[in-house]
């Protein structure tokens, strides 16, 4: 398969992203320029990734969302193809409409860039069947603004619909305060959109995809893309 | 057309927990303003608008604000237009 990786001025985890699906995923990865208005017809998941796109000026995520790319990120999730966004990328989703919410100041005021764990509340989307239902993961997280907001009756959509599908836990599993980094309503670190093809998360799966690093839980999630786009 | 220039103040809704304006506060109760409550920080942006009218301007601005200034979903905008 082949993934598509968008390129902002600001964006640094492209490269881990097309690192993570080409050389651990060992797929097709190309980079796409935000000032491309195309995206190829062979592409089959876009990646958009973490940084600090146009320098996070105004809102994080709020200026990238107006790249020309992005009305194509738009109609190619309209057809239902699989589009990740991480980190930075989670922000630019939201500001685009493609996510409900918005993600405010971390609730310490503090940038955080540490290992985080991760309860999988969904294991049924496409971002995630090589998970088993409430399996833990080790990922980093490295933001200021992942604070996850939204009004009450968008939150109890969210639930409803199972539409959390990451949560920040302890090693065990337990959902408490003590292990939310950032004051996320319910503890939310990753959501899906109502067709089950749009993920965005504040923690970075693809910083942890290679053995070498002590850690490669976050392989899963692009195994699981690749495992859904090869079932055609 | 006219330029008319305007002054727009964004403040996070009411409801919402400005940890910015907390942490301020905090600060100002250590340096002994208890005195001091309530702190809430925003932003400010400053703008012309070539326009035909006073309320076009402020319909440009409105738009504006809705599709890229501010964040409704989080944040509460305020439009002054002067000539």
């Amino acid at each position: 398969m082949k993934f598509g990786v968008i390129v902002f001025p600001g964006s640094n985890c492209d490269h881990d992203a097309f690192y993570a699906t080409s050389g651990n995923l060992n797929q097709e990865s190309v980079y796409l320029w935000h000032k491309d208005t195309v995206i190829p017809d062979d592409i089959d998941c876009v990646i958009v990734p973490g940084g600090f796109s146009y320098g996070d000026y105004l809102r994080c995520g709020a200026i990238a969302r107006f790249s020309p790319i992005m009305n194509e990120v738009v109609k190619f999730a309209e057809n239902g193809k699989p589009v990740i966004g991480i980190c930075n990328g989670f922000q630019i989703l939201i500001e685009a409409g493609l996510l409900p919410g918005a993600l405010m100041r971390n609730a310490s005021l503090h940038f955080l860039c540490k290992d985080i764990y991760l309860r999988t509340e969904n294991n049924s989307t496409l971002f995630t069947s090589e998970l088993k239902k409430d399996e833990v993961i080790r990922i980093p997280i490295a933001h200021g603004e992942g604070n996850y907001f939204a009004d009450p009756d968008t939150i109890k959509m969210l639930e409803e619909n199972n539409r959390i599908v990451f949560r920040y836990s302890t090693p065990e599993g337990e959902i408490k305060d003590e292990v939310n980094p950032n004051g996320s309503i319910n503890n939310i670190a990753g959501i899906i959109n109502e067709k089950g093809n749009v993920l965005g998360m504040m923690p970075h799966p693809e910083r942890y995809s290679d053995e070498i690093l002590g850690c490669n839980d976050g392989i899963k999630v692009f195994e699981s893309i690749l495992k859904h786009i090869n079932k055609g | 057309m006219q330029k008319f220039y305007a002054t727009i103040k964004i403040t996070l809704r009411k409801g919402i927990l400005d940890v910015q304006g907390k942490a301020v506060e905090h600060a100002l109760h250590s340096l002994e303003y208890q005195m001091i409550s309530n702190v809430r920080i925003g932003k400010f942006v400053e703008l012309v608008i070539d326009a035909d009218s006073r309320e076009i301007a402020f319909t440009k601005a409105e738009e504006a604000c809705k599709k890229l200034i501010a964040n409704p979903i989080i944040e509460d905008f305020e439009i002054t237009i002067k000539d």
